[in-house]
């Protein structure tokens, strides 16, 4: 177990690491000009022609009750466009489900790891999991109470589950200490927060006043999460930043390839 | 010392005892092991993967061998499972394709310089080139797509440019086929190296196949496509070396002498003390291994098993850098083609051969692999880094547009 993250070792992975073989390298690579002509601009017209091709992610799922229908379709009359607040509620509900996860792999590295001063405490985590948990069982009201399905996969749910793909990766990788895993928890925070003001702004919008009035309890508590998150990272990399030099093993890892 | 295999009996089939913790170890780390750490654990897993696979193949035409095929099958998918969960879960998918090449340049090379036989010799070279290009491809779509420097997998150890171009590599599936060796005339080492070789090259196929749909940018599923399609005319190519006319028990019992080798093999190599004890456990399961098929052999092939195996192994296989053989190889060979069964110079050819054909045909919308590295030179810390001295740098105080 390892609690601190950046110490002195033997790290292989830059030049420096074999001074002779890699100015060897650099020369040989130098010396041969590429096969074909270009830039990676190339790569982007690909890209170009394969987005015209496109059929998009998919769609959101058509409002489950007759209630839901009634109301998408006064929506419709009044203009709106109601599977785009269905698309991000969804979105919220996935990120804030998956976020309950987070926050429980979280209490586990806490377990491990522990805390420093001005860093995470067991309390503060389970209150951030339990903020994380209610705030996906209200979207799922929220959502059934449009008449939308709230165990679909809609659009930008999907969108958000693969921007943070490696939120868990690295929650869930044991070697990540507790440090090292609230790297994961202020990207999810700082996203929480951008995504909540949104969806408030686009309920308020709508004309959705009593969800948007409950949306900003919730994100009232998510402004507090990354407080705490921001804090508490900053402490602990502030912490071993002040600790002492690491050992003699680690300096004499660090010697060069010859 | 050679290890005398017929004298070493390793550890019986009943004490080759795993669990799940067993199996699911620690890995090696990215950052801190040396890159022959991941070159082995990379090249293992696909030792591994093809001993379940010829026996597998085995099983399913031939009722007699199905019950000893299937207990040493299971304990090697457990011991592929403890080696291929060796690989850490921060190594992408792209940096572990880093990783493949670099097994398929250093791997190859160490066994192009062994062969005793100069026609497969000179096979193991004409692919290594080969490989030695798709290194340089997927690390130009490394860098170019997520911004990394492919020499933070491959450690200064293996150069990183063009060989034979990919794009001239796709050859019809008859020019990919080769004379085997004969089972009664070649050397051992020869029996090992195309097994082992071909085992490499097939997990590099499956590795593609798998995970090139997980990339979202069509240049990387067009390359992943390209490449998974040379390693398929590899496989071909590799596996047509092998003598057909040996015996299931033959080539069951080769298969495991070739395990035994190249377990022996990393642990010369290994420096991570707790990997290498993994080798050092493992090779002394496959040779217990190896003994149980001997016996099998023995009893009902009614030959003795001395016939085959080599009394000794050879050397190890150097796990190393090979920078000036490559070189010189690229020098001298990069315009090699094939003809059905021989090696001829590409410019031989006539320009109608049915090798250009298919080539021509695939890469009638483009070619992925000259796309992806079109103008594309490897520097230390990306190409990227090569921009900064026009640009400026604001650590200077300078501004940046």
């Amino acid at each position: 177990m390892k609690t601190t993250t950046s110490d002195m070792g033997r790290n292989r992975t830059g030049v420096a690491t074999s001074p002779i073989d890699s100015a060897d390298i650099t020369q040989e690579a130098q010396k041969h000009p590429p096969s074909h002509l270009g830039d990676s601009s190339l790569i982007g017209k690909v890209r170009q022609i394969y987005a015209r091709e496109s059929e998009g992610l998919g769609s959101v799922p058509p409002p489950a009750s007759l209630k839901g229908v009634a109301k998408t379709a006064m929506d419709a009359i009044k203009g709106a466009k109601p599977t785009v607040f269905i698309d991000k509620l969804a979105a919220r509900l996935a990120f804030e489900r998956s976020g309950t996860r987070l926050y429980e792999a979280a209490l586990v590295k806490f377990d491990v790891y522990g805390g420093w001063e001005g860093g995470p405490t067991r309390e503060g985590l389970e209150k951030i999991y339990n903020d994380e948990l209610s705030h996906f069982l209200m979207l799922t009201d929220a959502l059934k109470t449009l008449g939308a399905d709230p165990t679909a996969m809609t659009p930008s749910a999907d969108v958000t589950a693969v921007v943070s793909q490696g939120l868990p990766l690295l929650m869930l990788d044991p070697r990540a200490n507790m440090r090292q895993s609230l790297e994961a928890l202020l990207v999810a925070e700082l996203t929480d927060n951008a995504c909540w003001e949104l969806l408030i702004e686009l309920a308020r919008g709508l004309g959705h006043d009593t969800l948007a009035d409950r949306f900003q309890l919730a994100l009232d508590s998510e402004v507090q999460h990354l407080q705490w998150v921001r804090g508490w990272l900053a402490a602990g990399v502030s912490d071993e930043a002040r600790a002492a030099m690491p050992t003699a093993e680690g300096r004499a890892g660090a010697q060069p390839r010859v | 010392m050679a290890l005398d295999i017929l004298q070493e009996k390793g550890v019986p089939l009943d004490r080759q005892v795993f669990n799940w913790k067993d199996l699911v170890q620690r890995p090696f780390s990215k950052l801190d092991d040396d890159a022959f750490t991941r070159v082995c654990v990379i090249y293992m897993n696909g030792i591994m993967a093809d001993a379940l696979r010829t026996k597998h193949a085995f099983a399913r035409i031939n009722r007699e061998l199905r019950e000893p095929l299937a207990l040493i099958r299971r304990l090697e998918q457990y011991e592929q499972t403890l080696i291929n969960w060796l690989t850490p879960a921060d190594q992408t998918p792209l940096e572990t394709t880093l990783g493949f090449e670099q097994v398929a340049i250093e791997v190859t090379a160490s066994v192009a310089l062994r062969e005793p036989d100069p026609y497969l010799a000179q096979t193991y070279r004409f692919g290594l080139l080969e490989d030695f290009d798709h290194l340089y491809r997927y690390s130009a779509l490394y860098d170019r797509l997520e911004g990394k420097d492919p020499n933070t997998i491959t450690q200064s150890y293996t150069d990183i440019i063009p060989g034979r171009p990919t794009s001239l590599e796709h050859r019809y599936p008859l020019d990919d086929l080769r004379r085997p060796y004969d089972k009664a005339t070649a050397h051992p080492l020869t029996k090992l190296h195309a097994m082992s070789i071909t085992a490499a090259e097939n997990q590099t196929h499956d590795y593609y196949m798998t995970v090139g749909p997980f990339f979202s940018d069509p240049v990387a599923r067009q390359l992943y496509a390209e490449i998974a399609s040379i390693e398929e005319q590899h496989t071909s190519m590799y596996e047509s070396l092998l003598d057909p006319g040996e015996s299931l028990l033959e080539k069951w019992l080769m298969h495991e002498a070739c395990e035994v080798y190249n377990f022996y093999s990393c642990v010369a190599f290994e420096k991570n003390p707790r990997i290498k004890a993994i080798w050092q456990r493992f090779l002394d399961y496959e040779l217990g291994q190896l003994h149980y098929v001997k016996e099998l052999f023995q009893r009902v092939e009614k030959r003795d098993a001395a016939e085959v195996l080599p009394a000794s192994l050879p050397e190890p296989i150097g796990f190393k850098e090979h920078r000036d053989f490559v070189r010189k190889t690229l020098n001298q060979e990069e315009d090699m083609a094939s003809d059905g069964q021989d090696y001829v110079r590409m410019a031989d050819l006539p320009r109608d051969h049915r090798s250009f054909v298919w080539r021509d045909q695939l890469n009638s919308e483009g070619s992925p692999s000259e796309t992806v590295a079109a103008g594309y030179k490897w520097m230390p810390g990306t190409e990227l880094a090569a921009r900064t001295p026009r640009m400026g740098s604001t650590f200077e105080g300078k501004k940046v547009h």
